[in-house]
């Protein structure tokens, strides 16, 4: 494997997404925040790295293999968040390792923030973070397929690492670029809606940006410390409501439907159903728990807070509009299990994805079926469609590392430090980008409270979780490597 | 007639058995000489042997003045693809095709004349499907035949001891049954026919065959016999084509469990199948039988494509406890052995399919045909068309027409005349029939539909030449 015909490809990523950075220098022209010159020598520094590696490696560039497309996912999302938080390292005076959580957090759409005090930045840096939730949120190869067909990552089988689920054969479009364009597209068209939306319901131009683009990518970066709560109104909390239902449901369906111009599409959704049976269920399950335990003096507020945290938390969006681990420890936890598995595959929200949790029931249910008929041929159906037995393997063996990662997770914060509820949380909220978890890491507190190494850990959890693990995971097995 | 038929397996050799005997100039076409040779060592017929989807076979068959193609191979695209050749080459009147495929059946317009040309299509495996799934709403039932749309139903039970009529004549079938009209057809005594009259009686083991209007036929079938418990849960040996279908249309009524052999064919099954239970394994295999209950079934249906399998399999489960066992039995000389005996209803794929066949290959008007009794008997829906003066049927008292000494008209299903104030006629609605018993005394009017039982299959042709109108009236 030559891994040096994958340095002019990083290059050309580098160079592109360095255009990326013309979204806050152009925010900080416009309201003057004095941030201009660090995002504007940031892009400069990005676009020349890219260039120099181009340039200096573009005549070993030929088409990539699939394992050298996993080196190369894998290198853009640490060197993406690396050059990412370059603006935060000038402009903010965090610590290398703050700044690169931040920027891994922005970039994998967890939403978790060490930062204090969002509301004295100045306006680019938190419209910064936000496009790169906004970025990371579909998937950034995926786009560079989108835009820059030439480059060579072509291969559908590299693209789709970025694409959360188990079934990644559906075919949308005979060619990955219309795909990844398709996919883009509906995301863009959405998270203008989204903008447009937040504005009529009171946003400032600013804010209804940096929100869109955190709620589109279910990443849940927020202007303020307060999160939504901030601006304490109905009307944008049902804006948010929607558009993170909206973002939690695959993208795929989406497209189709806008393809075939009918929702007659959202039916033949397998996940659908059930990804709005559990957010409804659990809305209405919280909504009455709390009422039972007198949490808030009426029956509207609790429907609000229950309505509002549950489908941000479920989503893995993360934004706040009360500190809900506060709540009696039933309606928290909830939460946090619902956030581990609730969003749909191929949507922006991470856990193990609601197709996943059906497989792993349906197989449950088989192996029963299997004890009282031994006899009985039981192939697992996902919507009325018989699963290959090597999708469900596949799926067990996601499940089963995500959970040994969960556990390692856990165990390494505890051991660092942390109570057991935090070092739980923060694992949760890391590897299923969530971004608050609870107690010292909840919604009105920041992750700042970590040492370096827990942040470190956190930084690298995120990342497994949103490329899913097993896409990080194959690199460091020797296999991967034999010549 | 000439006819062609194309494909020479179960279906179409025994659709060449029924129809060689109806002075018909039969020619068989398949890609395989030895089954040619076996029908032709038996039957009088002409056999070509070739492709069936070629002109020049088909040339060779005497499509040029044939008056009827059957095209019943064993792939729907050959059957389709010979429809259009009859068409466009040859000018075939009649194109009858067996077409399987639901995902063709779904889309009629593609048999029209100007796409393939098929003018009806049958699919053998449907037929014996609905055939199952009817004598399974009604358990009791040796065998439910409809006719009119399913507006009038045709049902044979055994009639035993303790039913309410058993020992009775069957004049008091109207008294025990004042709403409800119905009519004796046929009773056949160890085997043999009697024909039904007003003082016959009927004995415990006699095989009755009523009709009625379908609403009423449970009404009846009370009166002859205890009725059984409902059907709840059924098993199906056999998942192929036959199994398959049968469990589709089942499953949602009752519970279903389906033994199939090849493995791989099981899991097809299963992905195909929602909530029956789909078993890998041999339908013969009693550990396998006893440890899914069969003892608790309330019909096995036997289907698999081997005759002994199907035998054997349904006197295992039998003998286990199931209530009723159904086999499907394509022998003619296994049927006639094992029906009456320990296996409840054994069904010939056979004799299901040449029903739905023989009424188009009949003359005069024939909406429906019935095969009965291994094909020895027949029920027929006859049109009457015409007047008075050309038609002998039309306008006259049952008792006037001049019916040979086997054959009975059972019921008549008569269009009501609806007109609306501006004086045009609507289109027939559901209730805008009625169903009439035949009494001596009916007058039969144009354009109903007379259901004739004839006992013996010889005089089927001296019934329909009565209700063929004058050669005098276009």
């Amino acid at each position: 494997m030559g891994l040096i015909a994958i340095c002019p490809v990083l290059g050309i990523i580098a160079m592109a997404m360095s255009l990326s950075h013309l979204v806050p220098v152009l925010t900080s022209i416009a309201l003057g925040d004095g941030a201009t010159i660090v995002f504007a020598g940031s892009m400069a520094l990005n676009f020349a790295a890219g260039y120099a590696a181009w340039i200096a490696t573009r005549r070993y560039r030929r088409e990539l293999q699939l394992r050298e497309g996993m080196v190369l996912i894998a290198l853009v999302w640490v060197g993406g968040a690396l050059f990412a938080c370059l603006p935060l390292l000038a402009g903010l005076g965090l610590s290398f390792t703050d700044a690169y959580f931040e920027s891994m957090s922005a970039l994998t759409a967890t939403g978790a923030t060490l930062i204090d005090g969002l509301d004295r930045l100045a306006p680019s840096y938190n419209v910064w973070r936000a496009e790169l939730q906004w970025l990371g949120g579909m998937g950034v190869i995926v786009l560079v397929v989108a835009v820059l067909p030439m480059i060579g990552v072509g291969g559908r089988q590299i693209s789709k690492a970025e694409i959360p689920g188990p079934m990644k054969e559906e075919q949308l479009t005979p060619r990955m670029t219309q795909t990844a364009k398709g996919l883009w597209m509906i995301y863009f068209g959405l998270t203008f809606a989204c903008l447009v939306a937040y504005r009529l319901a009171g946003m400032s131009w600013v804010d209804a940006l940096i929100h869109s683009f955190s709620t589109l990518s279910l990443g849940g970066f927020s202007s303020h410390d307060a999160s939504l709560a901030y601006f304490d109104s109905v009307a944008i909390e049902l804006v948010a409501i929607v558009f993170m239902t909206l973002a939690g449901i695959n993208f795929a369906t989406h497209f189709q439907a806008w393809r075939a111009r009918s929702i007659d599409r959202y039916r033949d959704d397998s996940e659908l159903p059930w990804f709005l049976a559990v957010l409804a269920a659990s809305v209405a399950g919280i909504t009455i728990f709390l009422s039972t335990q007198n949490v808030y003096p009426d029956f509207l507020t609790t429907l609000r807070y229950a309505a509002f945290n549950t489908v941000s938390v479920a989503t893995n969006t993360g934004y706040a509009t009360v500190d809900y681990a506060r709540w009696p420890v039933f309606a928290p936890l909830w939460l946090m299990f619902l956030g581990t598995f609730a969003a749909c595959s191929g949507s922006a929200g991470g856990g193990i994805k609601m197709i996943r949790a059906m497989v792993l029931c349906q197989q449950v249910h088989r192996e029963l079926a299997k004890l009282a008929h031994p006899a009985a041929v039981t192939p697992l159906k996902i919507g009325g469609q018989a699963v290959p037995n090597q999708v469900v393997f596949a799926v067990l063996a996601f499940f089963f590392a995500w959970l040994a990662t969960l556990v390692t997770v856990t165990l390494v914060l505890a051991a660092s430090g942390l109570d057991a509820i935090t070092a739980f949380s923060a694992a949760c909220a890391s590897l299923n980008n969530i971004g608050p978890g609870l107690h010292e890491v909840g919604p009105a507190a920041t992750f700042a409270g970590l040492t370096d190494f827990q942040t470190w850990v956190c930084t690298i959890t995120m990342l497994l979780g949103r490329l899913e693990l097993l896409t990080v995971l194959v690199i460091l097995t020797p296999a991967f490597w034999r010549k | 007639m000439r006819i062609v038929i194309l494909g020479a397996g179960q279906v179409g050799s025994s659709v060449a058995e029924n129809l060689v005997s109806e002075a018909n100039d039969l020619t068989v076409v398949d890609i395989d000489p030895a089954r040619l040779k076996r029908l032709q060592d038996r039957l009088d017929l002409r056999t070509v042997t070739g492709n069936a989807a070629h002109p020049a076979v088909l040339e060779q068959a005497g499509a040029r003045d044939a008056d009827m193609l059957l095209a019943v191979t064993q792939s729907d695209e050959t059957n389709m693809v010979a429809c259009k050749l009859a068409a466009t080459m040859f000018n075939i009147p009649t194109k009858i095709a067996r077409i399987r495929s639901a995902d063709y059946l779904s889309h009629p317009e593609i048999f029209s004349p100007e796409n393939f040309a098929v003018d009806h299509s049958i699919c053998p495996e449907q037929v014996i499907c609905d055939y199952i799934a009817k004598l399974l709403e009604f358990p009791e039932s040796l065998q439910v035949l409809e006719f009119a749309d399913g507006k009038v139903s045709l049902v044979a039970v055994r009639a035993f001891h303790g039913g309410p009529l058993v020992g009775q004549e069957l004049q008091n079938l109207r008294r025990h049954l004042p709403q409800a009209e119905t009519r004796v057809a046929a009773i056949y005594r160890s085997d043999s026919p009697v024909i039904p009259e007003g003082s016959t009686v009927i004995e415990a083991g006699d095989e009755v065959f009523f009709i009625a209007a379908t609403e009423n036929i449970r009404g009846v079938m009370r009166e002859l016999r205890r009725m059984d418990k409902p059907v709840k849960r059924v098993m199906i040996g056999g998942g192929g084509n036959i199994g398959r279908r049968l469990a589709r249309a089942i499953e949602k009524r009752y519970s279903v469990k389906i033994i199939e052999y090849n493995k791989t064919g099981a899991e097809r099954l299963a992905a195909d199948l929602d909530r029956t239970l789909v078993l890998a394994g041999d339908v013969t295999d009693e550990e396998l039988l006893r440890s899914e209950n069969i003892g608790e079934m309330d019909v096995y249906c036997a289907v698999t494509n081997d005759d002994e399998n199907n035998i054997m399999s349904s006197l295992l489960a039998k003998r286990l406890g199931a209530r009723k066992v159904i086999a499907l039995i394509n022998r003619g000389s296994y049927v006639n052995l094992l029906q009456s005996g320990q296996i409840d209803i054994a069904i010939s794929p056979a004799q299901q399919t040449i029903g739905t066949l023989l009424a188009h290959v009949r003359r005069g008007d024939c909406a429906v045909v019935h095969s009965l009794r291994r094909g020895a008997a027949e029920a027929l829906e006859l049109i009457a068309h015409g007047d008075p003066k050309s038609s002998k049927v039309v306008g006259r008292r049952i008792e006037e027409i001049d019916l040979p000494k086997d054959a009975s008209i059972a019921a008549i299903v008569r269009r009501r005349e609806h007109t609306d104030a501006d004086g045009e006629e609507r289109p027939a609605a559901g209730n805008d029939y009625e169903v009439l018993m035949a009494h001596h005394d009916t007058i039969i009017e144009p354009e109903d539909h007379a259901i004739v039982f004839v006992v013996n299959k010889r005089t089927v042709p001296q019934v329909e030449k009565l209700f063929q109108v004058d050669i005098g009236f276009v």
